[in-house]
């Protein structure tokens, strides 16, 4: 038995090695406290909505949100918007439908169960619009990056003068964060770029830290529950577990061999 | 089960029986005379089983609602994540469901190797399980393009090209794999359809394990062979099942530790982003279970050979039982194999660890010089080890040294588990 969690914890060890090697290259991320880590993490709601108003306010200029509906904001575990303050956020899109009974394609406001508007037709229309980059869909950009949260985070307040011996090219900026150091988005947020309606002063950090949050949660719309959820799991497993172990000794001690 | 005499109770019962005797069968199945020493590395037969039953009917649910196309995969799994009920937690379980089903297939093998079980007479157990752990890897490399991510669509790529190294061919064969002239459509849907039949075999071949294994019994860990039934033996219903009972509960544990709050860990983030033909990864990387494999294939300079290399590790294992040439089962009367054996572990250990490391400098010298340990252990050491090895007295019966009355009393108490 002891041999048993001897050998558990190396092979633990081993995936630990293995997960830290994936990583590659070690950069030190700017480090926050984030609400939805660990076991009992929530998101913070106000800051998931302040997330939402720089989201659209600044990113949703370039960046899609493709597998995200507008129905979402209302869901629990989300930034929890009011169905009227949903309702009224999609309104303000104009969403191509159709084609109707004359078979015309037409424009018409967003309703909830519509996906975000993007903000480019297409992948090509994107990459002509930002010097050939395409500025990636942001719905599950968190996961899809090596440091997730920590690195978006970092991303964003990353921008710095080259070093000396450092030469860029027209449209690519130097941030110390990014693979390579170099990055085709300008520096986004500048202190006060937003008016936060809740009424938080909006330095950049602030900002990177909402919009981060508000990432994450679309990445990942069922974060609470699945913590919620783990918890009850784990606490059940525990319980029967120790159950079973006993009924074991009470059965085994029939005969006389251990267990 | 030819030994069994049984008659059901009732008229019924036994009208059936003569025709189709699953009573006999059931019977068999809980009186199975078991020997009474097994550890808790015994356990992970029993934990196989449900991690096989619990990604076919995860893989079941997910198949309904995962669209194998180029264009909608990807955003077919985005959508089990977000709109289908529970959709997160099954996709979650189906995904940490590989890894966990690696993890305790190689603490399975790991164990037979320590304790001798693939020796005669359980050859052919021993074989049908590395024809099973061949179709698992098959099966999570298949099930890992199905996302359609980055790491999905270049490692199809660099998998597939695997079979250019075979001389004359090579270029045909992988044009036949893709159904193309590059991974496209076409070889998603196949890798779907294999995805969702390789299971299956899997499910039927381990009927034929479990029978194999019925025929001449467990094998323990003193490795001897014992009178059935006897002093030495519990019947199967109820002391080993609860104790199977026991373990599997520890391993769900951890499992749903997985699930639950870090269900991305294993994974590699590159397979959230769409799968683009124009975009390489910086480093493509295979999952944590097949980096041993990967690491040989890489420290060999040459494709083809690479190739032989990488299958022949695999394939190597299915001659280990004449390869061995002791007569003594367990590492626990062999002080000289186990040494050798715990070098072999981090000899593995070692591979999977450079694996998921850049193919050069230290990184590929480390590589080489494991990648020939590995094939030195099998080839050489176990060969000449059997036959010059001075081995501890084995005991005549299980409760022989638990009784008292052996010489290597202590021997057997301190080590017969690992």
């Amino acid at each position: 038995m002891i041999n048993f969690f001897r050998i558990s914890f190396l092979i633990t060890l081993f995936l630990g090695f293995q997960l830290n090697s994936n990583a590659a290259e070690k950069i030190e991320y700017l480090k926050t406290d984030w609400s939805f880590k660990g076991p009992f993490g929530k998101f913070d709601r106000a800051a998931l909505q302040r997330g939402y108003q720089v989201y659209q306010d600044v990113c949703s200029s370039c960046h899609s949100m493709k597998y995200l509906s507008y129905r979402n904001l209302v869901e629990k575990g989300g930034p929890e918007f009011s169905l009227e303050q949903a309702k009224a956020i999609a309104a303000s899109f104009e969403v191509k439908d159709g084609p109707n009974a004359d078979g015309e394609m037409f424009m018409r406001p967003g309703r909830l169960s519509d996906k975000f508007v993007m903000p480019y037709e297409n992948e090509k229309a994107a990459q002509a619009a930002n010097g050939g980059a395409y500025p990636p869909d942001m719905t599950v950009l968190v996961k899809a990056r090596g440091g997730g949260v920590d690195y978006i985070y970092s991303l964003l307040q990353g921008y710095e003068d080259p070093p000396v011996g450092v030469t860029l090219d027209d449209g690519v900026y130097y941030n110390k964060y990014m693979y390579g150091n170099k990055i085709k988005m300008s520096n986004q947020l500048s202190d006060g770029l937003v008016e936060y309606s809740d009424g938080t002063i909006a330095s950049v950090e602030q900002m990177a830290k909402d919009v981060t949050t508000f990432l994450m949660w679309t990445a990942e719309p069922h974060l609470e529950t699945r913590h919620r959820m783990g918890f009850k799991a784990i606490v059940y497993l525990i319980i029967l577990t120790t159950l079973v172990y006993f009924s074991m000794k009470k059965i085994w001690s029939r005969i006389e061999t251990e267990v | 089960m030819s030994d069994h005499n049984y008659t059901p109770q009732s008229k019924f019962g036994k009208w059936f029986n003569d025709r189709l005797p699953l009573l006999t069968l059931a019977n068999h199945l809980t009186d199975y005379p078991t020997p009474k020493n097994l550890n808790y590395w015994w356990t992970f037969g029993g934990i196989l089983t449900f991690c096989l039953i619990t990604q076919i009917v995860t893989g079941l649910v997910l198949a309904m609602h995962y669209i194998a196309h180029a264009d909608m995969a990807f955003e077919s799994v985005e959508h089990i994540m977000r709109d289908v009920n529970y959709g997160w937690l099954i996709r979650y379980i189906h995904a940490n469901g590989a890894s966990m089903f690696f993890l305790a297939v190689y603490i399975h093998i790991f164990r037979s190797l320590f304790y001798g079980s693939y020796k005669s007479p359980r050859e052919i157990i021993w074989i049908i399980g590395i024809i099973i752990y061949l179709l698992m890897m098959a099966a999570a490399f298949l099930g890992y393009v199905l996302p359609w991510g980055q790491m999905s669509f270049w490692g199809a790529t660099v998998i597939t090209n695997l079979f250019s190294a075979i001389p004359l061919v090579g270029e045909g064969i992988v044009t036949w794999l893709w159904g193309g002239y590059s991974v496209d459509n076409p070889t998603l849907t196949r890798f779907f359809t294999l995805h969702y039949l390789i299971p299956f075999l899997i499910l039927g071949l381990v009927v034929l394990h479990i029978w194999a294994l019925h025929v001449p019994g467990n094998n323990n860990p003193i490795g001897i062979d014992i009178k059935k039934p006897s002093k030495d033996t519990v019947p199967f219903h109820p002391y080993i099942v609860i104790k199977d009972g026991f373990a599997l509960l520890m391993f769900m544990i951890v499992f749903a530790f997985f699930v639950f709050y870090t269900p991305n860990i294993l994974g590699h983030a590159d397979n959230y982003i769409e799968a683009n033909p124009l975009v390489t990864p910086a480093h493509i990387v295979p999952e944590w279970y097949l980096l041993p494999f990967y690491a040989i294939l890489r420290s060999v300079p040459d494709k083809l050979l690479g190739v032989i290399a990488m299958l022949s590790a695999i394939l190597i294992l299915a001659a280990l039982p004449w390869l061995d040439t002791s007569k003594i089962r367990s590492a626990v009367f062999r002080p000289l194999y186990k040494q050798f054996y715990w070098i072999l572990v981090a000899d593995v250990l070692i591979l999977g660890y450079v694996g998921a490391m850049p193919a050069e400098g230290l990184y590929l010298l480390i590589a080489r010089v494991a990648t020939a340990y590995y094939f030195l252990h099998f080839l050489v050491v176990l060969p000449i080890l059997g036959l010059k090895e001075r081995t501890i007295p084995v005991p005549l019966s299980i409760t022989e040294p638990i009784l008292g009355g052996s010489p290597n009393l202590a021997a057997v108490k301190k080590k017969d588990s690992l």
